[in-house]
């Protein structure tokens, strides 16, 4: 008879989901599935509200990269507002958005890594979960956890120069930017007391990838099978190929590495991304529309973002790229662990970009709007740190909100992660008759490598409530763990 | 001098001249009375009732009493200012104000005076009613979700030849704002913006202008609403 074991809630991701994993008579994984039983309604509630009100409504989504729904917004109505499609801002604008950017992808990486995931690596997947968690970390290695704070404060602080609050700023309106940077800001920030300078960041960053690297030369199997499965990657990348975190082309490639989705502009993303219904999640299932349901699904984040560039435009990320890119011989990089390897570079990368912002002089002065002919519809896309986030607005005559479209990193993610839930149960549960603390959490380090948002802020520290119920195919309960 | 009068607020001696309402006789002698509804220059209406104060014993707004010599005024008690927060509690059940999404937020008077009284949660269920915007005007966007009817508008914005552009709809509890769309029309960039900034909340918006002023440079980012007045005024 099969059985169903339920892991609710997942933790130590953004939000609440539960995992479902079907076991046949013969102890094997028939099915797993990742449920995400939130549901926000943001699409409907933003209409009839005024256009220039969705930047600032719609980031209340999240509390972790609500910079992402801010500025993917503004973008949208960049176009609306006549501002050009991503390119027609002025330098002070698009800079300053810019830096707010890349100051979220810095503290929300940092957050992710020493936050999230340094539990598992440094206690193990099968660690006591009294102590796998942050507040372990922070007793056993303290410099550490400081790090992950102060990086993740260095962070923030920018996005409260640039958008005026750390959470729920207001800095990016449709057609650019309502404020400068101060010289003070400037200052504090490239000169600041140790470590809260921009130098330190980077440093820091090249520690906390040598520290994965080291990890993965002593987990070598661990980082580069667990979870691994071949997939397509979509992600925005600068018109050269750069990788660029805040505007770009949309591209994809195949598992080879081939372009399946060849640079093309994301206002037409409605000809090129469908997105499926299925009756136990609320969360969709994006796919390409050529490629099909089944063929067609695709990863975004990090990983995809490293597998789609061809290069990282500043010199100590574009290093590491390379070093990355050689260990899976310049081919498409399939392991859902080396997701933190890639995010790392990309936490480099965001410290660089940082640096060379608050050097450029037009952050201090220079015209912040530009606006020009009204349309009634436009699409703006970023890479937020969980990968390709799609906002898409339409609006009456009368400045009014008619239809709000928004793919959320995660939901593009959806069906790699349930993929991931599925290698991971059959790496660590196929024929085992108990269900240990191991492989439960082995379970939900899959899907944390995909650091899912679902789609609130939820943060879960300590002791975590986490049950297993036992059920056979009718549903009957037949074992219930709890600790 | 025979214009002067003399009263006392509180206990304090203050002089005014004659004929000015006790709002501004108060602000005149450095004490702060709030107001949500009146306007400095513009006929008081009396609406919003938050400047409530108690003269020889009785309660009374201040905005429509004319200060006269000998008056023993109360403001700053337990008593009023509990009577004013409970207003304030009411005019936010009785709209939708959400705060973290309103461009208003940082320079709304009602939310200023939400934080000034300490209103952490109002004592009275909320209504959730559900109100009409009007964005028909081509400079104007009306959201009676914020409205709180101190006829600001009505009484102070109008056209060229002297026409209310704002009107109450309906009577009682069913009362909203409305607006005459012919003559919003034939706005300038700068009334709009004029009838944006008399709005005490963010019933009233000037169209596409969105949240231009950074947060840190808002009317209320630093200091509280009647400091201005009243430097170190405290509520009870």
């Amino acid at each position: 008879m099969e059985k169903k074991i339920t892991i609710e809630p997942v933790t130590r991701v953004e939000g609440h989901g539960k995992v479902t994993i079907y076991i046949d008579d013969e102890g094997n994984i028939s099915q797993s599935r990742l449920h995400i039983v939130e549901f926000r309604g943001f699409e409907r509630f933003v209409q009839g509200r005024p256009y220039w009100e969705a930047p600032v409504l719609v980031q209340r989504l999240c509390g972790i990269c609500p910079v992402s729904h801010h500025l993917a917004a503004a973008k949208a109505l960049d176009v609306i507002v006549g501002a050009g499609t991503g390119d027609g801002l002025t330098p002070t604008g698009e800079k300053m958005r810019r830096l707010m950017h890349y100051g979220q992808m810095f503290q929300s990486h940092a957050l992710h890594f020493f936050h999230l995931v340094s539990p598992d690596l440094l206690f193990g997947v099968d660690g006591d979960p009294i102590v796998r968690n942050i507040i372990g970390v922070a007793k056993k290695y303290p410099e550490l956890a400081v790090q992950g704070v102060m990086m993740r404060k260095f962070g923030q602080e920018i996005i409260r120069a640039t958008a005026g609050k750390k959470i729920h700023g207001t800095g990016a309106i449709p057609g650019g930017i309502n404020k400068h940077l101060t010289q003070e800001e400037k200052e504090s920030f490239l000169k600041g007391a140790d470590p809260l300078n921009a130098d330190k960041m980077i440093s820091w960053s090249v520690d906390a990838l040598q520290f994965l690297k080291d990890y993965h030369k002593d987990n070598k199997d661990f980082i580069d099978n667990f979870a691994a499965f071949p997939s397509s990657h979509l992600s925005l990348v600068r018109k050269d190929g750069a990788l660029d975190l805040y505007h770009g082309v949309l591209r994809a490639v195949d598992a080879d590495g081939k372009k399946i989705l060849n640079d093309v502009d994301y206002q037409d993303y409605l000809n090129y991304i469908n997105e499926e219904v299925r009756d136990w999640s609320y969360m969709k299932f994006p796919f390409l529309t050529e490629y099909g349901k089944k063929d067609g699904w695709y990863r975004v984040g990090p990983l995809a973002r490293l597998n789609t560039c061809e290069f990282i435009p500043t010199p100590l990320a574009q290093k590491e790229f390379e070093i990355y890119k050689a260990y899976t011989n310049g081919k498409p990089n399939h392991s859902s662990m080396h997701m933190h390897w890639a995010r790392l570079i990309e936490l480099l990368h965001s410290a660089e970009v940082i640096k060379d912002l608050l050097n450029d002089p037009d952050l201090m002065s220079g015209e912040l709007t530009v606006k020009g002919e009204k349309r009634n519809e436009g699409v703006g896309l970023i890479e937020a740190p969980r990968g390709t986030l799609f906002h898409h607005y339409r609006i009456n005559e009368h400045d009014q909100i008619s239809m709000a479209n928004l793919i959320v990193s995660t939901t593009n993610n959806n069906q790699p992660m349930n993929e991931a839930v599925n290698h991971a149960a059959k790496q660590f549960m196929t024929g085992q008759k108990v269900i240990t603390e191991g492989m439960m959490n082995a379970v939900e380090v899959a899907i944390r490598a995909y650091d899912p948002c679902l789609s609130c802020a939820t943060h879960a520290l300590g002791q975590m409530p986490l049950e297993i119920v036992l059920k056979d195919s009718s549903d009957k309960e037949l074992d219930r763990k709890r600790r | 001098m025979n214009d002067q009068v003399k009263f006392t607020i509180d206990g304090k001696q203050c002089t005014a001249e004659k004929n000015t309402n006790l709002v501004e006789a108060a602000k005149m002698n450095g004490i702060y009375i709030p107001t949500l509804c009146h306007l400095e220059g513009v006929k008081p209406a009396g609406s919003c009732r938050i400047c409530n104060v108690k003269i020889n014993g009785r309660f009374m707004t201040a905005c429509t009493t004319l200060v006269v010599d000998g008056m023993v005024i109360e403001s700053n008690t337990n008593e009023i200012q509990e009577l004013r927060k409970i207003i304030i509690e009411t005019l936010f059940v009785s709209g939708n104000h959400f705060c973290p999404a309103c461009e208003k937020s940082g320079n709304c008077e009602l939310q200023a005076m939400g934080y000034k009284y300490q209103m952490m949660v109002p004592r009275f269920p909320y209504e959730f009613e559900e109100k009409e915007v009007d964005a028909k005007t081509t400079k104007l966007y009306i959201d009676r979700n914020r409205c709180i009817l101190c006829k600001r508008c009505v009484r102070s914005i109008k056209s060229k030849d002297g026409k209310s552009i704002f009107a109450i709809k309906g009577r009682g509890h069913k009362a909203v704002i409305n607006i005459d769309h012919k003559l919003a029309n034939q706005m300038t960039d700068e009334e709009a913006m004029h009838a944006m900034e008399t709005c005490p909340v963010g019933s009233i918006l000037r169209k596409e202008r969105g949240y231009v002023d950074p947060i840190g440079s808002r009317k209320f980012d630093h200091k509280p609403i009647g400091s201005e007045i009243e430097e170190t005024v405290t509520v009870k």
